[in-house]
């Protein structure tokens, strides 16, 4: 094993694994978002809460690398240097979009092959990166259905023949096989049935806690948010009004944008 | 009157370039070969001109030869394998009449080879030139039907959907299905589309020592494998690349390591297989080899009189 | 048997023989006459000119008579022919605003300047066979059944052209007949259609090969030689909503324009003729930005001889594909540039259909290998009833 000292581990200052200073994007006049800016640390669970139009997947999008930001800038920090990543070649960011960090669409036909088995859906980002041994391939495959509780009996099917709630179980292990730092997810349980909602929260809190993961989530369920966040960020027409301990921001809200929100919500 | 009727007196008959292509043309198709060889297996796109001859039958290839044929080219030209099927024929003859072209079914003679779907059986030496009609070069097409996609992928050597695609061959049917244009890995960084040969003859593109040129006319990209290139077909470590084999040899010359074509005899399920290579089969017959359906091929006029002694 | 004896020479020669046969017809019918072709049948003429890529009604008149009548054969011997012509260069961009008008009708206003010309135009026939057609000695000009009309008018209405001959009672047309989107644009209500800087010489994709995303220039270039059929599809589907926005027929014009060229050792212009040619340019639903008021945008279409349908379909399709410019997402076929550059191109498209006929022996040899092995291995491990099979879909 190769033992190499790295002096940025050694530094008594951690550093957060994503930076992002003064984001926004617009659409003609139009706010998308606007002067995003947040710290977010390895393991930390930041969840974005709003309502439809608050403007919090056009900001998942710019952060996750897919829609390039008008303003501000997005610095990741899952390498031995930081990345800005608007300002790498194209090449480079679609490395690290299929390595260091993975998205989690809401629709598990936007982040699925459907044509293609379940196993090759997990074994994708693997044999992007030189994987050559069939049997490994499907070792590895196995094992993270496993792991999202779909039975391996299923591993030939196509995503076409799976539920709504496994095809998202599916995307979830394709997106974790490569190991990724930070995952984002783009309401992951939305189109979901309440039972089937409930247990794939429980896989992603235990998977997020066993795996250390950082993870983006952007949701307007409130109970989501509460589940699985640490941090809450609250927007509203593009822009942040809020943010603090998810706990604290749900239990004691200050902006009056965010005590509707959670009064609207019906306790169950 | 219009720029192209003569005044009264001269011949009707348009004065066309050796070989068809204007010279500009021709040195513009050379550009794109020289860039071609130089980056082996990655496909230059070029300004395929309009031939006289149908897209899809064979143009790219027509445009290769006719940029580099001279009166001292020797030239055969198969489809299928065999020197006599139409479109062969066709195009043999385009090239006897724009080029006064010499032309030949030996293997052996030709220093231009035009091929549309096969490599000859006989091993190729260095100084021949294989030109292969290709109607799809873009081996991700498939997988991914934009351009612009493709592109990227080749440029960041995105291939991994690739080997995805091999991946479910194997999951559903235990092997890899592909039988004909099956892609290779060329001097370790691009993937390319050897056009429709059977799989069967790729590892003959394998350190050739021929010079390989690769036209499609119609979606027009050229590209080249020079020679003691290597060729690899992708496969996996544990389910390695495999070719076709026979149950029998050929019925014609006895050939057992031959690529074999099958003929339905009768219509009661009667066949047989014969090398689809015509003139390596005509080459055996010739010293003295013969298959067990020989006498009765004769009977069926499949061959000429070469059962009688 | 044509493979393995030598007879594929011999069945050439015997199937150029059997055309030129089938070609003739009737030997006790008369021979078509080129010219007949290139005066009665224009409008097959001016198709085949657009996807031929060339502007010679004689040659496009004999293409169709080498062909039998087939009007992508004859598009296809036209495309040879011009890949041997020299190029002298580029033409000054011809002025549609100063064409010999026969033909020019708006949609979006009641009148204009110059008025409504109705021209030549099959729009307000019935369509009613005129039997009368068939003798071959009927003169082709006179009162014409299938368009109605008060039988006590004045004098015949020629079917043919509406160029204005004295005698009739007609004023002359008018020689200031401004573009509809000119009329727009000085209103700025129109989407300027400026050059890019320095006014280069377009794009020519006859001479390099095309790369997506493709500009406008390339997007032009293709569909004024694209398939009518195939053009006409899209821009219909556009209509019914495959990414349409609302078009209006701003103008429809056909007449005569100038070609102009300066040779390099003159340095003006000079003037090589004139040709035929339609344009139709469609008024769409109006877009804006930040920094832009809402304006009109524009579809554009231009070809060849008097051919309506293909400038109209081309200016549907045209507007289409500038969805990438206006920030619109590009769901459906019409919008995509790739489907289309690629799939108009009829000579292209039918030489890649119909190679299908060529001998695919050899691969489907390597599938009948496949297909056996697999039926066989599968009938072994059934007959050995191991445990159940994997699903073999399709």
């Amino acid at each position: 094993m190769n033992m190499q000292v790295n002096p940025q581990e050694l530094s008594l200052e951690p550093s957060p694994l994503l930076s992002v200073s003064g984001l926004s994007r617009f659409y003609g006049e139009r706010i998308g978002c606007t002067g995003v800016s947040f710290d977010l640390w390895p393991g930390e669970v930041l969840g974005i809460v709003g309502e439809s139009g608050s403007g919090k997947s056009t900001l998942l999008r710019c952060l996750a690398g897919i829609d390039r930001p008008d303003e501000g800038e997005v610095l990741f920090r899952g390498g031995p240097a930081p990345l800005d990543i608007y300002s790498v070649a194209e090449q480079e960011r679609r490395r690290l979009m299929r390595t260091a960090w993975g998205i989690v669409h809401q629709n598990p036909r936007d982040g699925l092959r459907m044509d293609v088995s379940a196993g090759g859906n997990v074994g994708e980002r693997l044999m992007d990166n030189g994987a050559r041994h069939y049997g490994r391939i499907r070792e590895k495959a196995l094992d993270w259905l496993a792991r999202v509780e779909i039975a391996e009996n299923r591993i030939d099917d196509r995503p076409r023949q799976f539920s709504g709630g496994m095809q998202q179980r599916l995307q979830i292990a394709r997106v974790l096989v490569s190991e990724p730092k930070l995952v984002f997810m783009d309401e992951p349980t939305g189109g979901l049935d309440v039972s089937v909602q409930a247990r794939l929260l429980d896989l992603l809190r235990v998977l997020v806690r066993d795996l250390g993961l950082a993870a983006i989530i952007v949701t307007h369920d409130l109970a989501v948010a509460r589940l699985l966040t640490d941090r809450l960020m609250v927007m509203k027409d593009g822009r942040v009004v809020e943010q603090g301990l998810t706990d604290q921001v749900l239990d004691d809200p200050h902006h009056a944008y965010t005590q509707l929100l959670t009064s609207a919500v019906l306790s169950v | 009157m219009n720029a192209h009727q003569k005044p009264a007196g001269e011949t009707a008959r348009p004065a066309y370039n050796y070989a068809y292509l204007d010279e500009q043309t021709k040195r513009m198709i050379r550009r794109a070969l020289l860039k071609a060889v130089a980056i082996p297996g990655y496909q230059v796109p070029f300004g395929s001109r309009e031939m006289p001859l149908a897209r899809g039958w064979g143009t790219g290839g027509i445009q290769v030869t006719a940029a580099i044929i001279g009166p001292d080219d020797r030239l055969k030209v198969i489809d299928q394998g065999a020197d006599d099927t139409t479109n062969a024929v066709s195009i043999r003859r385009f090239f006897e009449r724009t080029a006064d072209a010499r032309t030949t079914e030996a293997t052996e003679e030709a220093t231009i080879i035009q091929t549309r779907h096969r490599i000859p059986e006989a091993p190729l030496k260095a100084g021949q030139i294989m030109v292969y009609q290709v109607p799809q070069p873009e081996p991700l097409r498939k997988l991914e039907p934009h351009e612009a996609e493709t592109r990227k992928m080749h440029a960041w050597a995105e291939y991994g959907l690739m080997q995805v695609k091999l991946y479910e061959n194997i999951a559903r049917f235990g092997e890899v299905t592909t039988t004909y244009d099956y892609p290779v890995m060329v001097n370790g960084r691009y993937v390319m589309a050897p056009s429709p040969i059977p799989k069967f003859d790729n590892p003959k593109m394998q350190m050739s020592p021929a010079l390989q040129l690769f036209g499609a006319g119609r979606e027009k990209r050229i590209y080249a494998v020079p020679p003691h290139t290597s060729v690899r077909s992708l496969d996996f470590e544990d389910h390695p690349f495999r070719i076709q084999s026979w149950a029998e040899p050929c019925g014609l010359c006895g050939a057992k390591d031959s690529y074999l074509d099958e003929v339905v005899i009768d219509d009661q399920g009667g066949r047989m297989f014969v090398c689809s290579d015509s003139h390596h089969c005509e080459t055996r017959r010739e010293a003295g080899h013969r298959g067990a359906m020989l006498a009765d091929a004769s009977a069926l006029h499949l061959v000429e009189d070469e059962a009688k002694p | 048997m044509y493979v393995a004896v030598k007879g594929g020479e011999a069945a050439i020669l015997a199937t150029h023989d059997l055309v030129a046969e089938a070609r003739r017809g009737d030997e006790n019918v008369p021979e078509l006459a080129v010219t007949q072709i290139r005066e009665q049948m224009g409008l097959a003429c001016a198709r085949v000119m657009n996807e031929g890529s060339l502007y010679d009604p004689d040659l496009a008149a004999l293409a169709l008579k080498q062909s039998q009548g087939d009007a992508i054969e004859a598009a296809f011997l036209m495309r040879a022919y011009r890949t041997t012509l020299p190029r002298f260069g580029s033409s000054e961009p011809v002025d549609t605003a100063r064409m010999a008008i026969r033909r020019r009708v708006s949609a979006t206003y009641k009148d204009l300047p110059g008025g409504q010309v109705l021209g030549p135009t099959y729009d307000y026939t019935h369509r009613l066979f005129d039997f009368s057609l068939m003798e071959e000695a009927r003169v082709m000009v006179g009162p014409d059944p299938t368009i109605s009309g008060p039988e006590s008018d004045s004098g015949a209405h020629p079917s043919g052209d509406a160029r204005v001959e004295p005698g009739h009672d007609a004023k002359p047309l008018d020689a200031f007949m401004p573009r509809v989107p000119d009329i727009l644009g000085a209103e700025g209500l129109m989407e300027e259609e400026a050059p890019p800087a320095g006014d280069p010489r377009p794009f020519d994709l006859t001479r390099e090969p095309v790369s997506f995303p493709a500009e406008r220039d390339v997007r032009l270039q293709a569909m004024a030689r694209g398939d009518e059929g195939f053009l006409l599809g899209l821009g219909y589907s556009v209509q019914r909503g495959f990414g349409g926005n609302h078009p209006f027929v701003g103008e429809v014009r056909v007449g005569e324009v100038s070609v102009e060229f300066v040779p390099e050792e003159l340095g003006f212009a000079v003037d090589l003729g004139e040709i035929t040619l339609t344009e139709c340019q469609m008024v769409n639903q109006f877009t804006g930005s930040k920094d832009v008021p809402p304006q009109f945008t524009r579809g554009y279409g231009l070809s060849f001889g008097h051919s309506e349908r293909k400038a109209m379909s081309m200016s549907l399709v045209d507007r289409a594909l500038k969805c990438r410019e206006f920030g619109e997402a590009a769901d459906y076929p019409a919008q995509q540039d790739e489907f289309v550059l690629y799939h108009s191109d009829n000579v292209e498209a039918a030489g890649f259909v119909e190679h299908l006929k060529l001998p695919h022996y050899v691969d489907f040899q390597g599938e009948l290998e496949l297909i056996r092995r697999i039926r066989r291995e599968r009938a072994e491990r059934l007959a050995r009833e191991d445990e159940p099979l994997p699903e073999v879909a399709e």
